[in-house]
């Protein structure tokens, strides 16, 4: 079994090495920086680092704020309330003006799992994907989450980056981590899966399965979502003919949607989506509810099975 | 940087040539919102031409004091504001609310002197927020102000950052309240009553300094009073007309966001000679 990390542990450590790198950089949080963790940065720099309580709204825009006087402002919370709670403030004050904002959102999707559908973001990433400026990263594993970070800092411009709650494992051998550029884990012109986040590892452990059977997987990990790796994509349509496009997401809006409006456009191909089909979540286990919304590796492989010709 | 300091005659005078000119810039624009913007030309003229630090010719100057204009919508002040300034110049006005133009029908940073976007009420005191704590981290010594509505404080954003600026002690942030009384749907006090204001602000943990809107000395003193407070933010709420100087527009409602015709321009014109 692969080592098991929370993204969250890496990024808050990955703040306190911007933080001592670029004295430019500034977090917020809205009193969720034990969870967010990014308490370790307010440890190291207390001066640079602001709770602005409970009040998620405030705190986008003061990030705003920060980031016209020249600061790159990294702000935390929950996905539901950085996505949802705010929205109108990260559009008009943070995408808008273009500012260097880097919105990273904790506790996305389903595997929140006890807390619930109120906590479990399905939505975020279709909300944030609809905001001109903004670029979106969704790191498929805790080493990933380092690279995501980095990336934000060194690109100019708003982002969000989609973390989870739970430990999700290393996956090994995704070669190096270009911002906007996909990455081909297997090669394979059966059939496309295409994942984001901790969807990867479901996808990993589907193409594994499938090619015991015979089907071999073109397996890509779309970690950006904006902008959109569309060249790999269109090849991935030409070559297999057929992509499953798996999230941790509601099926409307996500990384699906992405795949769909870019071959519809070019190259239609069926696309079969594996994510949340327009339902709220419930409190469970992770593994109880990836069961439960169709999110497992085996549904993945059901969904290759169903539409392979 | 500033600022040849104006006597409040001069002062006066200057905002009636704002005036002039937001009235023939709406005019011409054929929309946009009159009555916020000559409500608050005073207390926004006596900013930029007695208290601001600035520089026209390096926007971007990093010691420049910051002002938002978190009411948007009076952006016609605010760029009659900017070329009287010296940001751009004056024949820019006349482009307000046109294809291609940088005077955008609410505040864009692609003008000259706009630090950033507003429109969407509520947001713009959480900016200035932003603004003083970068001052803080900076350890720089420049200030923030920022333009409120009354109608705008019905928004939950701004008594979120009304909290916020004071936990900070923010007192480099001063906050301008234009307490003009209307707001689209008419007065404030039947569409959503938010007074007691001054209590609230204090309240809040604010220095409240309440002021005739329309009296440059009052106002002045105000902005001097400001910077003499620590530990607090300042909020200065000015009692203000809405539509001022234009006698058909004082406390009409109906001239929030309706621009002039061209015959009522020439009439406006005419009293702000």
């Amino acid at each position: 079994m692969a080592e098991q990390l929370y993204q969250r542990d890496v990024y808050g450590a990955a703040l306190v090495k911007l933080g001592s790198l670029d004295k430019n950089i500034v977090v917020l949080d809205a009193d969720l920086s034990s969870s967010t963790r990014t308490n370790l940065f307010a440890k190291q720099f207390p001066d640079r680092f602001f709770n602005c309580g409970v009040a998620e709204q405030n705190m986008m825009a003061t990030a705003a704020g920060l980031a016209s006087c020249g600061k790159t402002v990294f702000v935390s919370t929950f996905a539901v309330f950085a996505s949802g709670r705010a929205w109108d403030q990260v559009r008009v004050s943070i995408s808008y003006n273009n500012f260097n904002v880097k919105i990273v959102a904790t506790h996305a999707g389903i595997t929140v799992g006890p807390d619930g559908a109120s906590h479990q973001a399905l939505e975020d990433i279709a909300l944030m994907r609809v905001l001109a400026n903004m670029n979106i990263i969704v790191p498929c594993d805790a080493a990933q989450t380092e690279d995501a970070v980095m990336a934000a800092a060194d690109n100019p411009g708003p982002f969000y980056i989609r973390l989870g709650r739970s430990k999700v494992p290393t996956i090994e051998n995704k070669g190096e981590f270009k911002f906007g550029q996909a990455q081909l884990l297997t090669e394979g012109n059966d059939v496309t899966i295409a994942a984001c986040g901790m969807m990867v590892t479901q996808a990993l452990l589907a193409a594994k399965n499938l090619a015991a059977k015979g089907i071999k997987a073109r397996l890509i990990n779309i970690h950006t979502i904006r902008p959109l790796d569309k060249a790999i994509i269109l090849k991935a349509a030409k070559e297999t003919k057929l992509i499953i496009a798996c999230e941790e997401h509601n099926i409307i809006g996500g990384l699906a949607s992405s795949i769909d409006e870019v071959v519809a456009e070019n190259f239609p191909v069926k696309v079969i989506r594996v994510g949340v089909r327009n339902r709220f979540g419930q409190s469970g286990e992770p593994e109880e509810l990836l069961k439960e919304y169709n999110l497992s590796s085996l549904d993945i492989e059901k969904a290759v099975l169903a539409n392979i010709s | 940087m500033a600022n040849k300091q104006l006597t409040p005659e001069e002062l006066a005078a200057q905002a009636r040539q704002i005036r002039r000119l937001i009235i023939q810039m709406l005019a011409q624009a054929g929309s946009g919102h009159p009555g916020g913007s000559l409500s608050a030309t005073d207390l926004i003229t006596a900013l930029y031409f007695n208290v601001l630090r600035f520089n026209p010719g390096d926007p971007q100057w990093p010691d420049r004091d910051r002002f938002h204009m978190s009411k948007g919508h009076c952006c016609p002040l605010w760029y009659a504001v900017l070329a009287q300034s010296g940001y751009f110049p004056k024949e820019k006005l006349f482009t307000l609310r046109q294809f291609g133009s940088m005077l955008q029908g609410h505040p864009d940073r692609k003008t000259p002197g706009v630090e950033s976007a507003s429109g969407s009420l509520g947001q713009g005191l959480s900016i200035a927020l932003g603004m003083s704590l970068a001052a803080k981290v900076d350890k720089k010594d420049y200030r923030v102000y920022v333009l409120l509505g009354d109608g705008e404080v019905q928004e939950g954003n701004i008594w979120e950052a009304a909290m916020a600026c004071a936990h900070f002690s923010c007192s480099n942030l001063c906050a301008i309240l234009d307490f003009n009384g209307c707001q689209i749907d008419g007065r404030c006090q039947d569409i959503m009553g938010v007074e007691p204001l001054a209590a609230k602000w204090q309240a809040f943990g604010w220095q409240v300094i309440e002021i005739n809107g329309h009296d440059m000395r009052q106002i002045l003193a105000a902005y001097d009073q400001a910077k003499t407070i620590k530990n607090k933010p300042t909020i200065i709420i000015a009692r203000t007309v809405k539509g001022k100087g234009v006698s058909f527009m004082e406390g009409v409602v109906g001239f929030h966001g309706r621009a002039p015709t061209q015959e009522e321009a020439q009439r406006a014109l005419k009293e702000l000679e």
